[in-house]
């Protein structure tokens, strides 16, 4: 069997969550593919060639694609899905725009964050907010999947694939990118960081996060969010952690100020240390945390930025 | 325009779901259902559309068991005008559901199709982007602000990095953020009117759509629970405790 995935990038730099979705895409067995859709990529498709495992890398360049509208993907990726068996892309915001454009256009099913490939046609995915684990065997003669790209290995470096020009056709329906406004942030990506420090209601204002943030710079972290934090205008909401925003998996999760509802545990549970600090003892989230510090964060952060100081961060 | 609004019936955002000890679903006898979060988001924003004056009807639709009807007179009672509802008691994958709405939107030829852009109960985040690819229209996912122009909609959209805006030709398919809106709550009065609001009963069959599931579930199953945690007096103990443990 063959296998493509479809790269996540800027145009500029391959997204580590590619990665985790090329090794999704080794479980399968058979080829794995790699398509680069963008504008000027040339360093995306060249770094995409050089993932272990890759065998051929499909280079599209065209205007149409620069933000790879799901319009213009699908035209793109029908254009060679007779080739391939499965076609997987990273859950990302870019993943889940365009798959299941593809999937209904090929007439499958749309598999969606899966979190794990049992075999070439059975993979587990989290539904109700990862309260439940589903394991699903497709019946389509070809499958097209979003991978999470926390819960697989990220794929080194190694290999050198050919990289191979590929046309893009007219995009199926009439949409135009206006703008952008991306939050300018020096911390590492929510999705990729290995500490992340998040804050909560219990923030209490915008600038307060700064007492979080302060700590984060210390341990090279990624600040991120409660849904109510984010909508009470604290921060921006890609900062929000959750069923309905980012799902990270760091080393280190540092909740502060947040209860714990179902729909932010959604989005970190897998994360391998969890630390709570919250004045209420009751609070959900002390049931999934390691270390439980009851007391008010805005005494205890400050001494946690002092000690981290004395501990030589 | 008309607008169309598919709504979901789901398990209530609050309740904890337990899985069946036969590994088999999720145990829903006797859990509280409501209407899906993103669809509440979806029917709002619709009504504050044709409160502007940009559109004249509202249809909500909804596809599921005898019960979804209570999801489609929540709608009514928000303000949707009339209701679709496709009753089965199969289990009703997005693709299938896709297939549905194409038949209703050619039926109804709306000139926006809002849909939420999740459900919290499979959480699978396709069908708006199936059912865009099945009529050939354009998509903007993920939205948080909404947009008349010209003939067109300007949509703000919630990615991973911040926020794009797209202009997707009309007729288009949006499908809703949580910052979208805030769902206005359903007064007494019109929960009354919405009773004698239509609703017009079909089947999947009255569209000849097959919805046979294309993903066999072969378990569902607890995911891993993770290690009761500690404690800690204070701050230093927690750092000694992380160093500990190699994550510091």
């Amino acid at each position: 069997m063959t296998v493509l995935v479809i790269a996540e990038h800027d145009n500029a730099a391959l997204n580590d969550a590619t990665r985790a979705a090329v090794t999704a895409a080794q479980a399968m067995g058979g080829d794995v593919h790699v398509l680069v859709a963008g504008k000027g990529a040339k360093a995306v498709a060249d770094a995409a060639a050089k993932l272990d495992g890759v065998k051929t890398v499909l280079h599209a360049d065209a205007d149409a694609l620069d933000k790879r509208l799901a319009e213009a993907m699908e035209t793109l990726v029908l254009s060679i899905a007779d080739r391939y068996d499965a076609i997987l892309a990273p859950a990302t915001t870019g993943g889940k725009n365009f798959m299941p454009r593809i999937a209904a256009k090929l007439d499958v099913a749309m598999i969606s964050d899966i979190t794990s490939v049992e075999s070439a046609d059975t993979f587990v995915r989290p539904i109700y907010a990862g309260n439940a684990m589903m394991t699903v065997k497709s019946k389509d003669p070809k499958k097209v999947i979003t991978v999470r790209p926390t819960t697989f290995e990220k794929a080194g470096d190694g290999g050198s694939a050919s990289v191979e020009a590929l046309d893009a056709p007219a995009p199926a329906a009439a949409s135009k990118f206006v703008k952008e406004e991306l939050s300018k942030s020096d911390r590492p990506e929510l999705a990729q960081a290995k500490i992340v420090v998040s804050g909560g209601r219990g923030m209490g204002s915008g600038e307060n996060f700064a007492i979080i943030e302060k700590v984060a710079d210390k341990l090279g972290a990624a600040v991120g969010a409660s849904r109510a934090a984010v909508d009470a205008g604290f921060v921006p909401n890609d900062y929000q952690v959750g069923q309905t925003g980012k799902v990270v998996a760091p080393e280190l999760y540092i909740a502060v100020g947040i209860s714990g509802a179902i729909q932010h545990l959604a989005g970190m549970k897998d994360s391998k240390v969890i630390v709570a600090i919250n004045k209420d003892e009751e609070a959900p989230i002390f049931q999934v945390a390691d270390y439980g510090l009851v007391a008010d964060l805005f005494k205890a952060i400050p001494e946690l930025e002092e000690e981290l100081g004395k501990a030589g961060y | 325009m008309k607008i169309l609004v598919p709504v979901k019936r789901v398990v209530d955002y609050n309740v904890k779901v337990r899985v069946k000890p036969d590994q088999s679903g999720v145990d829903l006898a006797n859990v509280k259902m409501s209407m899906n979060p993103f669809c509440e988001i979806a029917v709002e924003e619709a009504i504050r559309l044709k409160e502007k004056g940009l559109a004249e009807e509202i249809i909500a639709v909804s596809i599921g068991p005898a019960q979804a009807q209570e999801t489609i007179r929540t709608a009514l009672a928000m303000g949707a005008d009339r209701g679709v509802h496709v009753t089965t008691d199969a289990t009703v994958e997005p693709l299938a559901v896709a297939k549905i709405l194409k038949a209703v939107a050619e039926e109804e030829q709306p000139g926006l199709i809002i849909l939420g852009k999740q459900a919290i109960d499979d959480d699978t985040n396709a069908t708006g982007q199936m059912l865009a690819a099945l009529l050939g229209w354009p998509q903007a996912t993920f939205a948080s602000k909404v947009e008349k122009d010209g003939d067109a909609l300007n949509v703000t959209r919630e990615i991973d990095g911040g926020l794009q805006t797209l202009n997707v030709a009309l007729p288009a398919i949006v499908t809703t953020d949580l910052r979208l809106n805030e769902p206005r709550y359903a007064s007494l009065p019109n929960i009354m009117k919405a009773k004698r609001k239509p609703i017009d009963a079909k089947t999947p069959e009255d569209y000849g759509v097959d919805i046979t599931p294309r993903l066999e579930v072969l378990k569902v199953a607890e995911p891993p629970k993770r290690q009761a945690g500690v404690k800690v007096e204070s701050v230093a103990d927690l750092v000694a405790k992380l160093k500990n443990a190699g994550v510091l």
